[in-house]
């Protein structure tokens, strides 16, 4: 520890300053600053839309900036584009897996630098080469191999054995971890911690403070488009960090309500499907939150998407208000009472050309429409409600929801929902990828909803939230139950233990 | 597995192929003498440079609607030409078929690339444009074998090995595509571009220059073969090869060509256009009415579409075998 802050290298690799991109008035970035040091990892940290993305875009030579100065090693520079960036040295592991399924891995790694003979690409030479990198980063998958194959993980890796076919100067790895379970975090920080060795530059985006912290040199933190504030990670705390993102304390982030609990509401009991899981029972009490905490892969998604009768289970019951009850098609689930925000709100969510309105009414279409006529009047009124009620930051009810930030998607989701009255709200990774300030309206909102005397059954990959908000933890991996734990024993230890011991 | 999986299905099409081959045989030995088999490849070729080149297009997410209209606008040119100037040689007529073919491709891909309007839209736009452009060229007249020159109409009946030439541009296209989709940077980019457009643009390779570029080799390929054609059936008016495109789509997607881009091989796409010429030739010889061809290739299509689904299908296991 001593000796990383001893070596702070005298001039850094890559400087911002003053940076400013704007899309038609809107102001992406105002006042970006920024300067990273080989040999350490700064993490940049901020919420959606404080312009991190369109920073990472103009760093890779996707957007130009409109003022400002780039500088490389002291000179001022242009980034025309991303074939020029990886030139300059400056590579991306971008957040959406950039990897084509299709190609294999030795030719994923040299896709915009294929070894040639003359006009002819050399693949034996390539795949050798890649073969080579791959034993440096010390994985264990074959260069041969379709890269469709691969886990999420292993095409990050990809990514980074990409950005080693040439000299990386710097490396930008944008929110790595966000679909990543623990122990494959943990072999991209080692890989990480090696190009750190090497003297690399490299810059962390992530909405996790545990990573940052066990990663991160340096951090530099955005609001807004503008940098507000830098430093060392060493004797700075995550509050300090969080006050600087969003002026708010980490109490106001999980603004969990006591409530009473009260009769059981859902009740399921040995529920299996063959390949996913196996063997599941648990139940929700009203004004309960049951926290479902897991790697991914642990089978949890599969099991809502079961109870929401978007599969067939292969055996076991399901018991809504202590009746048996089948659940054959979503349809069912609905009638039922049940309601399902899934983890893709883009694609399983939200349709995003549709206007908030529109979204909010598609479920709700029979009580709105009377005789079978839709009323644009009284869909518009719905969706101004919960607006209203959720601060939805909109134009409008007629604003297309593919036009909102993606806290405000979710709550578009969760509106439609909850205009329904659900009794058990089935929430899949309901703040991912989402801001502070939007994670804490969730939270608040769902909060709320299992203290009307609801229940909440919440999947999360996030512990911070399973510990946060959670009455009682359901730990899954493997699909089986591997723990039950009350709010009142349950700690981060025990709980990861459960999820990741085998 | 890109590479096996893919040569898993050429294999599969070439078996199915042989055997549709084997069993046309059976009952009608003719079928197999040498004569016949040439004929079936010359009958064929023009089916396979069209191919190759929609090959190309479909590669990239996108589709050549006017792939036949391109073909009839640049035969009717180099037919008029070679009516108006019979002296010019072959050297200018096929100049200026490529040259024509290469153009109105172009077109499309800059519409498609430049003005991001969809490839449907834009080709189904331009195949009806072409067309009126062959009325307005030739004032809806024909033009007949005795007004085209003897070497116009010879040239693609040169034989040479046994085969014609027409046969051996058919055979030296398919060589030089599978190279060049192999082993030049332009074809695995191809692929690249259509396997994951955005994944391609964070990569510095630009999806819709690719597109473009695949339109245009494409319109070059009609535009060759316009000639070709008109060659071939020794008349050029203006519905010639009227719903060609419908054909060549099929062959590439019997070959195996994905619609959703990023997928298919030179292989596949050759086994499919030879799919459809054996059972062209074969039909009339087992007495089936040729309005046959087009419900045998719909179906071919459907089954191979069904097929790829269900292997799809398969589901990624998250328990463990046992207990832990």
């Amino acid at each position: 520890m001593a000796a990383a802050i001893q070596q702070a290298p005298a001039q850094p690799i890559l400087t911002l300053t003053q940076v400013r991109k704007s899309f038609g008035g809107a102001h992406a970035l105002r006042d970006a600053n920024l300067e990273l040091y080989p040999g350490q990892v700064t993490a940049l940290i901020g919420e959606n839309g404080a312009g991190k993305s369109t920073l990472v875009k103009i760093l890779c030579g996707i957007h130009q900036p409109d003022g400002g100065e780039l500088l490389l090693d002291g000179r001022p520079i242009r980034v025309r584009d991303p074939e020029h960036a990886r030139q300059l040295g400056i590579n991306v592991v971008h957040q959406e897996c950039v990897v084509f399924d299709n190609l294999t891995v030795a030719e994923n790694i040299f896709v915009s630098s294929r070894p040639r003979i003359g006009r002819f690409i050399a693949w034996r030479e390539m795949r050798t080469r890649a073969a080579e990198i791959l034993r440096q980063l010390d994985v264990s998958f074959s260069p041969d191999l379709p890269a469709g194959q691969l886990s999420v993980a292993q095409k990050h890796i990809v990514q980074i054995a990409r950005a080693l076919t040439s000299e990386a100067r710097v490396l930008i790895l944008d929110e790595p971890t966000a679909a990543l379970s623990h122990r494959e975090a943990d072999d991209l920080f080692r890989i990480v911690r090696r190009l750190r060795e090497a003297g690399c530059a490299l810059l962390f985006i992530s909405h996790k403070f545990e990573e940052i912290f066990a990663l991160a040199d340096r951090y530099v933190v955005f609001r807004d488009g503008t940098s507000v504030g830098h430093g060392m990670i060493a004797g700075t705390g995550s509050e300090q960090l969080i006050r600087l993102m969003v002026g708010r304390s980490v109490e106001q982030l999980f603004p969990k309500r006591e409530t009473a609990l009260g009769e059981e509401l859902l009740r399921v009991e040995n529920l299996s499907r063959a390949h996913e899981f196996d063997k599941v029972s648990f139940s929700v009490r009203q004004g309960e939150t049951l926290g479902i905490y897991g790697l991914v892969g642990a089978g949890r998604t599969e099991l809502a998407q079961c109870l929401f009768g978007l599969t067939a289970p292969d055996c076991g019951s399901i018991h809504v208000d202590g009746k048996a009850v089948s659940i054959a098609t979503p349809a069912d689930a609905v009638r039922h009472g049940l309601a399902y925000v899934p983890e893709d709100r883009q694609q399983q969510g939200a349709i995003l050309p549709f206007s908030i309105a529109a979204n909010v009414a598609l479920t709700n279409l029979q009580s709105l429409a009377r005789n079978g006529i839709c009323s644009q009047h009284r869909e518009s009124e719905l969706a101004t409600h919960w607006i209203a009620a959720l601060g939805i930051k909109a134009t409008g009810p007629e604003q297309s929801v593919g036009d909102l930030s993606g806290g405000n998607q979710q709550k578009v989701v969760i509106a439609k929902w909850l205009a329904r009255s659900p009794r058990v709200l089935i929430l899949d990774e309901p703040t991912k990828g989402i801001d502070v300030g939007a994670k804490s309206t969730v939270h608040g909102v769902t909060s709320a909803f299992a203290q009307r005397g609801n229940a909440v059954v919440m999947i999360s990959s996030e512990l911070p939230e399973i510990l946060g908000m959670s009455d009682r933890i359901l730990v899954m991996r493997r699909g089986r139950v591997r723990a039950l734990l009350d709010r009142s024993e349950a700690t981060a230890e025990n709980v990861v233990q459960a999820a990741t011991d085998a | 597995m890109m590479q096996t999986s893919a040569a898993r299905r050429d294999l599969a099409l070439a078996a199915i192929v042989v055997l549709l081959f084997v069993s046309v045989t059976a009952a009608f030995p003719k079928f197999a003498r040498p004569g016949n088999l040439a004929e079936i490849l010359d009958d064929s070729a023009i089916l396979i440079l069209l191919a190759l080149g929609q090959m190309l297009v479909i590669l990239t997410r996108v589709i050549d609607l006017s792939i036949a209209a391109n073909l009839a606008l640049s035969g009717m040119l180099v037919a008029l030409l070679n009516k108006n100037y019979p002296g010019l040689g072959i050297g200018p007529v096929l100049l200026i078929a490529v040259v024509s073919g290469t153009l109105l491709g172009a077109i499309n891909g800059l519409l498609v690339w430049r003005l991001k309007l969809p490839p449907i839209v834009v080709t189904l736009g331009t195949m009806s444009v072409y067309r009126g452009l062959i009325y307005l060229l030739s004032g809806g007249t024909w033009v007949n074998d005795n007004q085209m020159s003897p070497q116009f109409l010879g040239f693609i009946r040169y034989e040479l090995l046994g085969l014609t030439l027409l046969s051996w541009l058919a055979i030296i296209g398919v060589a030089v595509f599978a190279v060049s989709m192999r082993y030049t940077v332009l074809g695995r980019n191809l692929y690249t571009a259509g396997g994951n457009p955005s994944a391609a643009t964070y990569t510095g390779i630009d999806p819709g220059r690719m597109q473009c570029i695949a339109y245009t080799i494409c319109g070059a390929i009609a535009g060759l073969c316009g000639y070709l054609w008109v060659a071939r059936f020794a008349v050029a008016y203006t519905d010639i090869a009227l719903g060609f495109e419908l054909q060549v789509i099929a062959a590439c997607l019997i070959g195996g060509v994905a619609i959703a881009g990023g997928i298919g091989t030179v292989a596949g796409v050759v086994l499919g256009c030879l799919f459809i010429g054996i059972i062209r030739n074969a039909l009339p010889l087992i007495g089936i009415s040729p309005f046959w061809q087009m419900g045998i290739n719909g179906l071919v299509i459907v089954v191979a579409a069904v097929l790829s689904a269900r292997r799809r299908e398969q589901k990624r296991a998250i328990l463990e075998t046992q207990a832990a």
